[in-house]
């Protein structure tokens, strides 16, 4: 590999590492990159253009999101940058990092299931309590205090708890 | 200085294209009605979310529709600039909220149409319309479930919401038949393989809303006349009073921002 290309792959591996460290302003304990909306960096004509994808048509947080990254490249002194936004191929919950996942858990929201999809829709899905690990839950409300989100109820310990929900 | 307002020059992938933003638009916009009214807390996030994926739905086609018209417009500029006449939305998503079963059953008749539409869409060769048909086909999902539901629920609950929801049924009845009609030039895209064909879809959606009024007890109305014109910007006066509401602030202050 010759100098100037290992140099242009470093420089986006920078950008990947700056940009994806930005976090969902609904879910500060997740960056962009763990939630699978950070979809690619490349270098046009020695303009910085990040993509990302919504994880719903009507997601408020993408002008945030886009502004966030703006700033933490500017912050390291990366830029210009222009962000887009791309829809294809459409975002899913099964992007999620494994890490992205343990994240959740620890932070009181259940992690999707893997592989649910619109399985969910009809019942087959098992949602364990992310405080005290029971599956015996229930759902209370299907649409949530964010568009990917749905609320339930752990039966064993009481507790309600924000579940995000497959897509 | 009011804003004045556009009119678009027409192909007839354009015209599609804004025709299925209006029909999210205005259905989205209805549902944010709701807000701050709902019978309950979760059924207020249920509205709005709701309300928000049809939104962003809008938002995706209208922009789509700003590259391929090329006139330099944006999503806003669709929204907000053209007048009762250009907008070509289903009757149905124009009609007002009234009780929440009428919102209910509005939401499952649409609901029950787009979601079997957008997953035939998704099959189209033209790349932009296939993603967002992909996007808006898990959202509409969760709309059809709720809707229905809150259907079932209302007519197996107590003989005042059995009424109101068989009301809701007989009232906006006639204005489901329109969402199976196409013009000529929808007929192009539908030859050309660009985009399915919405007739197709009539028997699947009968099919899923026989169920579910079946399962709550209901009747569903048979046939009958049924009314159309908001495809070709022939609205009921409700339209326009939505219209007047949605759009108020960028007539009033030309590309205001905040």
């Amino acid at each position: 590999m010759d100098a100037a290309l290992h140099d242009a792959e470093a420089l986006r591996s920078e950008i990947w590492r700056v940009a994806g460290a930005v976090t969902d302003p609904e879910i500060p304990v997740l960056s962009i990159a763990d939630l699978g909306v950070l979809r690619a960096v490349d270098i046009v004509d020695g303009a910085i253009e990040v993509a990302i994808t919504p994880t719903y048509s009507g997601c408020p947080a993408m002008n945030m999101i886009a502004l966030e990254i703006e700033l933490a490249l500017a912050k390291a002194g990366l830029g210009p940058v222009r962000v887009k936004t791309v829809l294809s191929p459409a975002w899913t919950t099964e992007w999620m990092s494994e890490e992205g996942r343990a994240k959740l858990r620890a932070y009181g929201i259940a992690p999707p299931a893997k592989g649910g999809g619109r399985r969910a829709l009809f019942g087959e899905e098992e949602v364990a309590c992310p405080q005290c690990g029971s599956t015996d839950t229930a759902e209370l409300a299907p649409f949530g205090s964010t568009s990917c989100k749905s609320l339930w109820q752990c039966k064993t310990c009481r507790e309600p708890f924000d579940y995000f929900k497959c897509h | 200085m009011a804003a004045a307002s556009i009119i678009v020059a027409e192909t007839p992938l354009v015209r599609y294209l804004l025709r299925r933003a209006d029909d999210a638009l205005i259905l989205g916009h209805r549902l944010s009605e709701w807000c701050g009214k709902a019978p309950m807390m979760e059924e207020e996030m249920a509205l709005a979310n709701m309300g928000l994926d049809l939104i962003g739905q809008a938002r995706a086609l209208y922009t789509y529709a700003g590259e391929v018209e090329a006139a330099g417009r944006d999503e806003d500029a669709y929204a907000y600039l053209r007048d009762v006449r250009g907008y070509g939305n289903l009757l149905l998503v124009e009609q007002p909220n009234g009780d929440f079963a009428a919102t209910m059953v509005r939401q499952l008749f649409y609901s029950a149409f787009i979601d079997p539409y957008w997953r035939a869409l998704m099959a189209s060769p033209d790349a932009t319309l296939a993603a967002i048909a992909a996007k808006a086909e898990k959202e509409s999902a969760y709309h059809v479930r709720h809707s229905a539901e809150w259907v079932i629920r209302l007519g197996d609950g107590t003989p005042e919401s059995h009424r109101r929801a068989q009301d809701a049924l007989d009232n906006l009845w006639a204005f489901t038949g329109e969402m199976f009609e196409t013009d000529a030039g929808e007929q192009s895209l539908i030859a050309d393989g660009l985009v399915p064909d919405p007739a197709a879809l009539r028997a699947v959606w009968h099919e899923s809303v026989a169920k579910v009024v079946a399962q709550a007890g209901l009747t569903l109305p048979q046939g009958g006349w049924m009314q159309k014109g908001g495809r070709s910007g022939q609205h009921s006066e409700h339209l326009g009073h939505l219209l007047s509401d949605l759009q108020y602030m960028q007539r009033a202050f030309p590309g205001a921002t905040w």
